[in-house]
């Protein structure tokens, strides 16, 4: 059990557990946390999780766990670890299994007054377009050569094939592909299992939303991204789907034994992993970055979707019913990225688990309009409470490999808050507020519930004082499809 | 006939499963129908077909999981749930299952996966008991 004595305070949002907590530590434990945060992270394991994957091989710095974290298996949820090359670990489990899972961000030029009459009609078009629910498929049916071509080419692949504009791409992480995938090392299960599901938004806490901008807090930023107060936008909330899910499963499988043949000792069989410049832990990173390019195609092909849908509600009511990519970013992946680390530039992988990156200024990826700005973060709230725009910041680098929160953080288990809340109760007061939802399971609603996280504008306001993210624009939900 | 031992348990995030059984064979069986429990899968009426099952991992932890993820990878690929099993075990790392699958008429709760998070199957006074975590 982890004690709040246990830390020491770095500074006002800022605690360590140092290495001397526990004889297997490599690097101290860092939570970026108010006393409140600090606290209820105590609650659960996740402070223990966070201790379990000091223990990593090759791990630099230190950990950094964000504050809307919450209890994971291996990892805990909100966790930022890197490890150098080239004899540093990579550890699926601190990855996930929902690899790149992430959120993209439209902006639009129709005003929420405009579209409300529409509401009900868009929420159902949304709804029917873009397949949600248990073992949903996509509308697409990929052979193996196109599958195989997605791993390498990401939402290149859409581009082409006709679901996506240039401009989605450049407003993409890293442009929707990641280098290095080799879709000989995915297995013919994942293959089987992602083929059916391009395009498909998939179940648990995935949604699309429609939301307002309610209130922007950084003008300049904001009109680069083509937000602005009143206006209405759009997010998506998923990932590779069983593609990724069984891309994770066989590996962490397969390092079971790796760990032993590197003699890695661990407290948790969770968080095997490979040296980096092993042949396993080449394997994992080659079939890791097919999930992750999946990803960025599948949230491309719901975009198409989410377009179809508004055009179908839309056009004739409305003078512009365009959607304009404002970014789309992973908080599940480990990505090798330059770092300064003791004043010296090192390579590493930085494994963000249920973190989102968070460039500053001056980063090249970014297209010309944010790169002075520094990079978008998306971070989308429980439903029914807001979402936020943020950007990241110079600090960010120094502080936590240039990365930020991903959202509110569970508070409630799932069984508690079934307990709590009755899914067609919670329905109804989100209407009454005219929020309007489409789901396929009411339970699985009553899961999602605002009770169940954590109060995501105390989040927010944990991030930005500790300086690894300012604020752009702050958003309200109009109308749900919940996964 | 003693009910199956299986109780789902806090997780902050995703779902946890203590599972109990009177030896390995048991505890394999009752993981099984408290992971379906958890799914909620409703089998459709009419026929069931019978299948054989057959999964191997270096250690019992192991082949637990393994075997928990060959049930969840048909359910995904193929629609099915399952009425009733039959398991043989040799060695503690080898299963041979026969099962009875039917095509799924109803489903709740997608489980991505099985993890081995803080997995360890422990002697007890009746048996054997573990908690398994499932990424949801």
């Amino acid at each position: 059990m982890i004690h709040k004595q246990d830390f020491r305070k770095l500074g006002p949002v800022l605690w360590e557990i140092p290495t001397s907590y526990r004889h297997d530590m490599r690097v101290p434990v860092r939570i970026i946390a108010d006393d409140r945060i600090l606290e209820a992270a105590l609650g659960d394991k996740s402070m223990l999780q966070a201790v379990n994957a000091s223990t990593l091989p090759g791990l630099v710095s230190h950990i950094t766990v964000m504050p809307d974290v919450h209890q994971g298996y291996g990892f805990p949820i909100g966790g930022v670890a890197a490890t150098r090359l080239p004899h540093g670990v990579i550890s699926p489990g601190g990855i996930g299994y929902d690899i790149n899972c992430g959120v993209r961000l439209l902006s639009s030029r129709i005003s929420a007054k405009a579209v409300e009459p529409h509401l009900d009609d868009l929420a159902n078009a949304l709804y029917a377009n873009c397949p949600s629910g248990v073992g949903v498929k996509g509308s697409l049916r990929l052979s193996v050569k196109q599958l195989d071509q997605i791993c390498r080419q990401g939402a290149e692949w859409t581009l082409k094939n006709g679901y996506a504009r240039e401009e989605d791409l450049e407003r993409t992480e890293g442009g929707g592909c990641i280098e290095g995938a080799d879709p000989a090392h995915v297995s013919d299960r994942a293959k089987q299992r992602g083929r059916p599901q391009l395009g498909s938004l998939g179940a648990g806490n995935h949604f699309i939303e429609v939301d307002i901008v309610e209130q922007v807090f950084h003008p300049e930023a904001a009109q680069a991204m083509g937000l602005e107060e009143g206006m209405i936008a759009l997010q998506i909330h998923c990932g590779s789907r069983g593609f990724g899910h069984q891309i994770c499963s066989d590996y962490v499988r397969e390092l079971q034994g790796a760990v032993k043949r590197y003699q890695i000792q661990l407290p948790d069989r969770e968080l095997v992993c490979a040296p980096l410049n092993s042949p396993e832990g080449k394997r994992y990173l080659s079939a890791m970055t097919c999930a992750a390019n999946y990803a960025f195609a599948n949230r491309q092909v719901l975009v198409h979707h989410a377009r179809r849908s508004f055009e179908q509600t839309l056009a004739g009511k409305v003078s512009d019913w365009e959607l304009h990519q404002v970014y789309d970013i992973a908080h599940n992946i480990g990505k090798i990225e330059e770092h300064v680390v003791d004043g010296e530039k090192v390579r590493v992988c930085v494994h963000r688990k249920g973190a989102t990156r968070a460039f500053g200024p001056g980063f090249e990826e970014l297209p010309d309009e944010y790169r002075e700005l520094g990079q978008p973060v998306l971070v989308p709230g429980s439903m029914a409470t807001s979402s936020w725009v943020l950007l990241g910041t110079e600090d960010s680098m120094a502080l936590s490999f240039g990365s930020t929160c991903h959202g509110a953080g569970r508070t409630m288990s799932r069984k508690r808050a079934k307990r709590t809340v009755r899914g067609d109760q919670l329905r109804e007061r989100m209407e009454s507020k005219g929020i309007h939802v489409r789901a396929r399971s009411m339970p699985g609603l009553a899961e999602e519930a605002p009770q169940a996280y954590k109060d995501v504008d105390a989040v927010i306001e944990v991030v930005v004082r500790a300086g690894i993210a300012k604020k752009v624009a702050r958003l309200r939900p109009l109308a749900v499809v919940k996964g | 006939m003693k009910e199956p031992y299986f109780e789902e348990i806090e997780h902050t995030a995703d779902q946890a499963l203590r599972v109990r059984g009177i030896d390995f064979k048991e505890l394999l069986h009752n993981a099984a129908l408290g992971m379906l429990q958890l799914t909620g899968a409703i089998p459709r009426s009419g026929p069931s077909q019978d299948r054989k099952i057959e999964v191997q991992a270096p250690d019992r932890e192991g082949l637990l999981v393994t075997w928990l993820e060959e049930l969840l990878f048909s359910m995904e690929t193929r629609g099915v749930t399952y009425t009733k099993f039959e398991l043989h075990i040799t060695g503690d790392t080898h299963l041979v299952a026969k099962v009875q699958e039917t095509p799924i008429a109803a489903i709740t709760r997608y489980i991505k996966a099985v993890t081995y998070h803080d997995l360890e199957i422990e002697k007890t006074e009746d048996g054997l008991e573990t908690t398994v975590v499932f990424d949801v």
